[in-house]
């Protein structure tokens, strides 16, 4: 079993390794298809822009590559956001893996913009295996502007603004919202899930 | 529910932490990986890096121990200090960093918080201001760090604070500086003023002396504290500290 960090360009790639580097998973950051090789989970992290780090994964060929890969996939934050057809933030087409839209979070004289900090989990679905052991209530580490409305995909929820999704997944195409990496123990045990559970068996058409 | 945040703040200088009073006279209080796994640990939510003499002397924030701070702790943090173009940015939050906090450099250039905005997105570009009173309204000040180069910076702070998060600054981390190392409290009605025209999360900083007084300042709608002597001298407790805050019906991570 092998890991590969997708390099978006603009992401906070090291946390993510230092994070596989403390449960001890191998792994490689890579930057275009060509060097996954034998690499059977992909991650997808992001902190930043949507367009600029849309732009450096469709100019690097992985639009294609991952339309096609039936590899469990991670996406982290906006790396999840990218995941979907479409994100509000600068208005881009995303990778398409999971069907829907990325809005905005509107801001309140209550609720400011953007939602950063720890926030709870909820309506934690009981089969996903990238939550197995989580329980409603625990804290994870938020930092987005944006966000997947509940829908199909949704496997948990986070209230703020909005009630929106914390976790998808679609296929073997799973997301997070916050960032498991910066999420203390609880964020370390959702890594640990998504390296261990074993890869769905889907159709890639 | 979104907790408030406690944030332990480490002035870095030299590599190792420091801690002054009203920003000078500045004692060593540690090694910075050893004293942020000891906060990670005790239940800080986040931890803040200021490389204190960073910007007076012209150089930004040293990638090599923000590497050695993302290897050893799994919460986030965020690095100031001297970070003036792109290239200083990108360099910090690929050592690991989450955000980065910009302070004097924005004074001078403050389409700097645009172009940071545009590049990595609002969430991780951070306006630090260190503000004081001066007759019936707060001013800027600038290069902090250095007690010879120190001084106004020829704004008004609230007006300061809604320019920044125009120009798409993601938080604003005030440093009430007459209330800096006094332990007296935070200043509650500076923070009063700024989250009324605030629309970013908000973060106080400067006066923390006792429990109570995280109480006092989370009545204000600030979403973090941040306070570095009550820690670094063992006056106050994370953890106690809390576990006391939700009995007082504050929503923290416990």
């Amino acid at each position: 079993m092998s890991i590969a960090i997708i390099d978006t360009g603009c992401a906070n790639i090291a946390s993510v390794g230092f994070a596989l580097d403390r449960l001890r998973a191998g792994f490689r950051v890579v930057t275009t298809p060509d060097e996954v090789g034998d690499g059977d989970r992909l991650i997808l992290p992001g902190v930043g822009a949507a367009g600029p780090a849309m732009a450096r994964l469709s100019a690097a060929g992985w639009t294609a590559f991952l339309a096609q890969s039936s590899r469990p996939l991670l996406g982290i934050c906006l790396g999840m956001q990218l995941m979907f057809d479409h994100s509000k933030e600068g208005d881009v087409a995303g990778l398409g893996l999971i069907p829907g839209r990325v809005e905005r979070l509107k801001s309140s004289a209550k609720d400011v913009w953007p939602h950063m900090g720890w926030n709870t989990l909820h309506d934690i679905d009981a089969d996903e295996p990238l939550l197995a052991d989580m329980k409603s209530g625990q804290s994870v580490y938020f930092v987005h502007g944006y966000f997947a409305p509940i829908a199909s995909y949704t496997r948990a929820t986070t209230g703020f603004a909005t009630k929106f999704s914390s976790v998808v997944r679609h296929g073997n195409n799973v997301g997070c919202q916050f960032h498991p990496e910066k999420s203390g123990p609880v964020g370390a045990k959702i890594l640990q899930n998504f390296i261990h559970a074993p890869s769905l068996e889907v159709n890639v058409s | 529910m979104l907790a408030k945040r406690i944030i332990p703040c480490l002035d870095v200088r030299d590599g190792r932490v420091v801690k002054g009073v009203r920003f000078r006279d500045h004692q060593d209080v540690g090694d910075i990986v050893e004293l942020a796994a000891r906060y990670a640990q005790q239940g800080a939510d986040e931890l803040v890096f200021y490389d204190i003499t960073a910007s007076p002397e012209g150089r930004a924030v040293e990638p090599a121990w923000i590497s050695a701070i993302a290897e050893r702790i799994d919460i986030p943090f965020c690095v100031a200090g001297g970070i003036r173009s792109i290239d200083d940015a990108r360099a910090r939050l690929f050592a690991g960093a989450d955000k980065i906090s910009i302070n004097t450099p924005a004074l001078s250039d403050p389409n700097l918080i645009s172009r940071l905005a545009a590049e990595f997105g609002c969430q991780c570009v951070v306006l630090g201001i260190d503000s004081a009173r001066t007759g019936a309204c707060w001013h800027v000040h600038k290069f902090t760090g250095d007690p010879n180069r120190s001084g106004f910076a020829g704004r008004e702070t609230l007006d300061w604070i809604a320019e920044g998060i125009d120009r798409g600054a993601g938080e604003i981390v005030l440093n009430c500086m007459d209330q800096d190392g006094v332990r007296d409290g935070y200043d509650l009605e500076q923070l009063d003023a700024a989250r009324s025209i605030c629309s970013t999360p908000l973060i106080a900083s400067g006066g923390a002396g006792d429990r109570s007084h995280f109480h006092q300042v989370f009545q204000t709608g600030v979403d973090g504290a941040l306070a570095a002597s009550v820690f670094h001298k063992g006056v106050i407790e994370i953890g106690a500290l809390k576990q006391w805050l939700a009995t007082q019906g504050v929503e923290v991570r416990i």
